[in-house]
This record gives C-alpha cells, sequence and structure tokens, in this order.
C-alpha cells in the first residue's frame, strides 16, 4: 500500500477564528496599527512645530475636533492594551533565576509595570501637569 | 461497591481511508462509557466492540508517551488526558491539526521529526574528555536553567496550535525549536554556533510571532513561547555584537 496522505489546508483568511486564544492574539497586534498612526501623529505635529506658530496652532485646533479625540481616545486605549500584553509577556522574555529558583512571573511583570507607572510620572511632571 | 456511573457519548470522528477516499468525512459513533474515562478509553471501546477499521495512535494512556494527541472539539489534547466528564453533548475527534492525515486519527510525523534532526537535540560537548577524566558535572542551578524544557514529550500539540507551523509549514516550530534552547542552556554544551544557523534565521526563531498558544496547550508545561522568546533576544544580541560592535564576533 502506497502512502497518500491527506494536507487539511490551514485557512489563510480565518484562521483566527478557530480558537478565542486566536482572536486575542489579533486583537494585541491589531493594537499596533493605533499605536502606529498615533506615531505618524506624532510626526506630523513635529513638522508643523517646526512650520511655524500658525501652522503649529491650526495643529492644535486640528487635534481638539471630534473625530481627533476619538482617534486619541482609541489610541489610548489600544496602546494601555498593547503595553499590558507587552509587560505580561516579559516573564517569559526575560526568567530570572536566582540560584535553583526562579523569579516568579508576576513579580517581573509587576516590576515593569511600576516602572511604567513611574515614568508616566515623570513624563507629566516635565509636560507641567503637576 | 458502588457501581460506576455510566454515560452514553457521542463522538463525531474523521475519518479518511487513503486506498479509497479523496477527502476525509465525519463518522458518528454512539458508545457507552464510564464517568471517569478519557476519549482515548471511548475510543478503544468503539474499535473493540464497534468499528475495529478506526485506526489512532496510542501507547501509554498515562500522558508520557505523547503518541495520542489529537483535536478534541477543535482543542490539541492527548486524548489519554481529555476527560469524558469535561465535554457535554458530541465529541468531535479530529487528527492533529497542521499534520498530513495518514489515515483517520493517524498523522505523519515525518516533517517534525526532520526539523528536530537539524536543531542537533544533544549535548555537543565544549571539550571532550578521556572516560578516565570522569563525568561532565553539573550543579543543580545549572540543571534547573534547562531542566524544564527537557520535560518535552514530542506530542506535538504544539505544532497544532501553532498558527504560524499551519500557514508557513516551513516554520522549524516550537517543540524542535525549545530543544535547541534546552541544549543551548546545559553548562555541558558548546554546540550554540550551529544550532544558530538553524535557529537564528526566518525558518527559525523570527518565524514566531508569539501566539502563545503553544504554551497554552502544552500537556507537559515546557513552555515554548518562552524558550523561542529568549532565543530571540539572544540571537539579537549576536546580531548586535557582530555587526555593531568594531571587531565583535558573536
Amino acid at each position: 500500500m502506497s502512502r497518500r496522505p491527506l494536507v487539511r489546508e490551514c485557512p489563510p483568511t480565518s484562521w483566527y477564528f478557530r480558537q478565542p486564544r486566536y482572536l486575542r492574539y489579533m486583537s494585541r497586534e491589531i493594537t499596533s496599527i493605533f499605536v502606529g498612526a498615533y506615531c505618524v501623529l506624532l510626526v506630523v505635529g513635529l513638522q508643523r512645530l517646526s512650520a511655524g506658530p500658525a501652522a503649529w496652532d491650526g495643529f492644535l485646533l486640528a487635534l481638539r475636533s471630534p473625530a481627533s479625540v476619538v482617534f486619541q481616545f482609541l489610541a489610548l486605549v489600544a496602546a494601555v492594551y498593547h503595553a499590558a500584553t507587552w509587560f505580561n509577556a516579559t516573564q517569559k522574555a526575560m526568567p530570572l533565576q536566582i540560584g535553583e529558583d526562579f523569579v516568579p512571573g508576576n513579580i517581573i511583570s509587576g516590576a515593569h509595570y511600576v516602572a511604567w507607572g513611574v515614568l508616566s510620572v515623570v513624563v507629566l511632571f516635565l509636560a507641567g501637569v503637576f | 461497591m458502588t457501581p460506576l456511573k455510566e454515560r452514553l457519548v457521542q463522538l463525531e470522528v474523521l475519518r479518511y481511508y487513503p486506498d479509497t477516499d479523496t477527502e476525509a468525512h465525519f463518522q458518528t459513533y454512539e458508545v457507552v462509557c464510564q464517568e471517569e474515562w478519557v476519549v482515548l478509553d471511548a475510543l478503544n471501546k468503539i474499535k473493540a466492540d464497534i468499528d475495529p477499521t478506526l485506526n489512532y495512535r496510542w501507547s501509554c494512556h498515562m500522558a508520557v508517551c505523547g503518541s495520542c494527541g489529537m483535536m478534541i472539539n477543535g482543542e490539541p489534547k492527548l486524548s489519554c488526558h481529555a476527560f469524558l466528564r469535561e465535554y457535554e453533548g458530541v465529541i468531535r475527534v479530529e487528527p492533529l491539526a497542521h499534520f498530513p492525515v495518514e489515515r483517520d486519527l493517524v498523522t505523519a510525523p515525518d516533517d517534525f521529526m526532520e526539523k528536530l534532526k537539524r536543531v542537533k537535540p544533544y549535548v555537543i560537548p565544549k571539550e571532550i574528555k578521556p572516560i578516565s577524566e570522569g563525568e561532565y558535572k553539573q550543579t543543580p542551578a545549572q540543571l534547573m536553567k534547562f531542566r524544564q524544557y527537557s520535560m518535552c514529550i514530542n506530542c506535538m500539540l504544539c505544532y497544532a496550535a501553532c498558527p504560524q507551523y499551519g500557514l508557513t509549514p516551513s516554520f522549524i516550530g516550537p517543540a524542535a525549536l525549545t530543544l535547541a534552547h534546552r541544549y543551548n542552556q546545559d553548562s555541558r554544551d558548546g554546540g550554540r554556533k550551529e544550532r544558530q544557523e538553524v535557529v537564528a534565521t526566518h525558518e527559525g526563531v523570527w518565524e514566531c510571532t508569539f501566539v502563545g498558544a503553544c504554551s497554552e496547550v502544552c500537556p507537559a508545561h515546557v513552555d515554548p513561547a518562552s524558550a523561542l522568546q529568549q532565543m530571540k533576544i539572544t540571537s539579537s544580541i549576536d546580531w548586535i555584537v557582530e555587526h555593531l560592535i568594531p571587531g565583535g564576533k558573536s
């Protein structure tokens, strides 16, 4: 008897509906679109700043438009979600062994959250919020 | 003694017979099972009492040999470790995803075996010592550095869970790369550079997009996703040393 294995293809455009964990993965990946778009917005802001006070004021005005506020809110949610998945992943990528034991993963991830909080306060301080 | 509880279980099993079939089809079986049975017990009952033509692999029945991996309700599982009491309604049993189906629930593991060989999953000693100098010693801390990754039972559930392997079959994949990591982490080993030729490539760790499904389905708690992310970091450091530091050698 000759071998005639049956190949069952992985559907290239619908595989992520097979399991909730695949949807969670895709939602994490999609957040990068918002993060990337916000980076473009910052670059545009820098360009407007270099173009003079009138251009900068126009940029600030555009940021306050309802569509821009909605986009910024979505970008914030996406960035926070993306950051959380990233910090949760650090315990996998950077396990820390002390002697025979490994430092518990939640301490590694927790340290990143703490650093995130501290740096956010520093940035807000530099921005003159306090 | 209290009699064991029985339950009528319906299993929808994928059938494929290569000599006559061009496509696979599902066949439904109804079988009386005991409440504490696993899916493998139900398959054994079917084969013994209902349909002796049903084909599947199994051996140890205790989640050690890694032979009985199947998709159970779409999830890669060892069928000896999938308790019937955890399922309601019809249980759908399919061969492991992403592998060619040899017959019924039997898949062809050839691709995985070939990839396993490519990562050189064995100790390549840093220095060859004559036997008269004694064994290669290792501290408990050095052992713990890789012990978790040595627990792999080659069941291939991680390959069935990994969409990246399903979409890009040239991907070396979770288990083989994790075993490469296991030997790279071994204090007695000096073969990392040889393995990097396979590991630090597009088909190697860089094909992994960190879905993380491999670690979620692993019955031996090996955590391949962790191993692969660590290898990405060390491979990146190699690249920086080699390309950005004058005179640097990885």
